[in-house]
């Protein structure tokens, strides 16, 4: 009876023993869970996703729970929707029921901002390469400079899972950071006469149809020029023809309300759920923050340097201002565009044209990833 | 295949396949903006207005 007794309480006391014995891990992961959960909440960095990562990666980081074993609670949110990559893809389905191209449509070039925004991912690929990764593993990587979650946790998961962790939440703290991120570039590689640049006010001069017939015009070019990205771009272009079709109101408001909320809170519990101490805690994570940082400071030189040679192209009608919101973190760079401008000129209203550059980035970020997985193709590696 | 000329593969096919990609829908979203303009949307509100 009394060694039941002390066979049970030794049960108990598992969890502690462990902790103590070889836990080392676990107790620096709960103390990067709490700061997680300090940001979403106190700082609100991204709170719907720092705060079910944090609360995840609080749980796995609890000794002998099993909650990442077979049968867990968190495995069981992995394998449902990351492991076969449903939950970006469902994502991006509500993304494209937020988004309105409408600013991109007005002044189509802007699509070209959504090019250059993209530079840094394949610096980024250089940069993996000679850190000695693996092609596919660098390929992952790289993919941070999408600046884009989504696209992100698509592709490592597929091709790196074993760096899903620290890829993903690279990804989204930096997308959370582009407001302190881009700024001081923007002003390094601009001269004052050109952040005082007005653009000329956006005519409105969409037609519906126009908008109507985008996503499918979208989907039908990417799907045969990069076909191995087809799942990223169909998933947001259908639900940007949900929002644009206009006959399925329920639906479109259920992909970006409910699912979209449903979804990034499994999404969020399950990335949590692979920053295990012991897996997490390695010289790679701390290269990959560090590539995650040079690639989104990339993706801002190209796109302010690509933003002045059309300034000098069009005899000074652009900002090149514009070109910083050439990246995926949408509306995020759009309204850091528009507060640089305001803060040398009151009176410059660049935020639409933003906004189309920075819808430009949003399509741009998942025609890079398409290209280089259907690159990967043809090369004969994936 | 040599991790540079992968590399460097990647970054020129990469990043001209994405700028081609994306200059190719710039040109059909100023077609689609040609054939459907607003100004015949427009036109026929205000016929069945009048």
């Amino acid at each position: 009876m009394i060694e039941s007794i002390l066979l049970g309480l030794s049960g108990m006391g598992a969890g502690v023993t462990y902790l103590f014995s070889q836990g080392g891990p676990n107790v620096i992961m709960l103390a990067i869970a709490a700061i997680l959960l300090y940001l979403g909440v106190k700082k609100e960095v991204e709170p719907l996703l720092l705060v079910p990562i944090g609360f995840g990666c609080l749980l796995v980081n609890i000794p002998l729970s099993d909650l990442m074993e077979q049968g867990g609670l968190l495995k069981l949110l992995y394998d449902m929707g990351i492991a076969n990559e449903l939950f970006p893809l469902l994502i991006f389905v509500g993304i494209g029921a937020m988004i309105d191209f409408g600013p991109l449509l007005e002044n189509p070039k802007l699509l070209l901002f959504g090019a250059a925004g993209q530079f840094g991912i394949f610096l980024t690929l250089l940069l993996a390469l000679a850190l000695g990764f693996p092609a596919l593993e660098a390929v992952s990587i790289a993919v941070i400079g999408a600046c884009d979650g989504p696209t992100a946790i698509y592709v490592a998961s597929q091709y790196a899972p074993q760096l899903l962790a620290p890829i993903s939440v690279a990804a989204y703290s930096y997308m959370a950071l582009v407001p302190i991120i881009q700024p001081p570039i923007m002003r390094a590689l601009t001269t004052p006469a050109e952040r005082v640049i007005k653009m000329a006010a956006i005519k409105r001069s969409v037609s519906p149809t126009t908008k109507l017939l985008f996503p499918i015009v979208v989907t039908l070019v990417t799907g045969l020029l990069a076909p191995k990205g087809l799942p990223l771009m169909g998933t947001i272009m259908f639900g940007n023809f949900m929002r644009e079709c206009g006959v399925v109101a329920r639906l479109s408001k259920s992909a970006e309300n409910e699912i979209a909320n449903i979804v990034t809170l499994f999404l969020g519990l399950a990335i949590g759920g692979t920053m295990e101490g012991h897996a997490f805690l390695k010289p790679a994570t701390l290269a990959i923050f560090g590539m995650g940082f040079v690639a989104i400071c990339m993706d801002t030189v190209a796109g302010v340097l690509f933003g002045k040679l059309v300034c000098k192209l069009t005899g000074g009608k652009v900002n090149p201002l514009i070109g910083a919101a050439g990246i995926s973190a949408f509306p995020m760079a759009a309204r850091v565009v528009q507060v640089q401008g305001q803060l040398y000129d009151k009176k410059n209203h660049l935020l639409m044209h933003a906004a189309g550059a920075n819808t430009g980035g949003q399509v741009g970020s998942v025609v890079a990833a398409a290209v280089m997985l259907s690159v990967l193709k043809g090369m004969g590696l994936i | 295949m040599d991790k540079w000329d992968f590399g460097f593969t990647m970054m020129i096919v990469g990043m001209g396949g994405t700028f081609v990609t994306l200059y190719v829908m710039t040109l059909i979203m100023e077609l689609l903006k040609k054939v459907f303009p607003l100004a015949e949307k427009a036109a026929n509100s205000d016929k069945s207005t009048s």
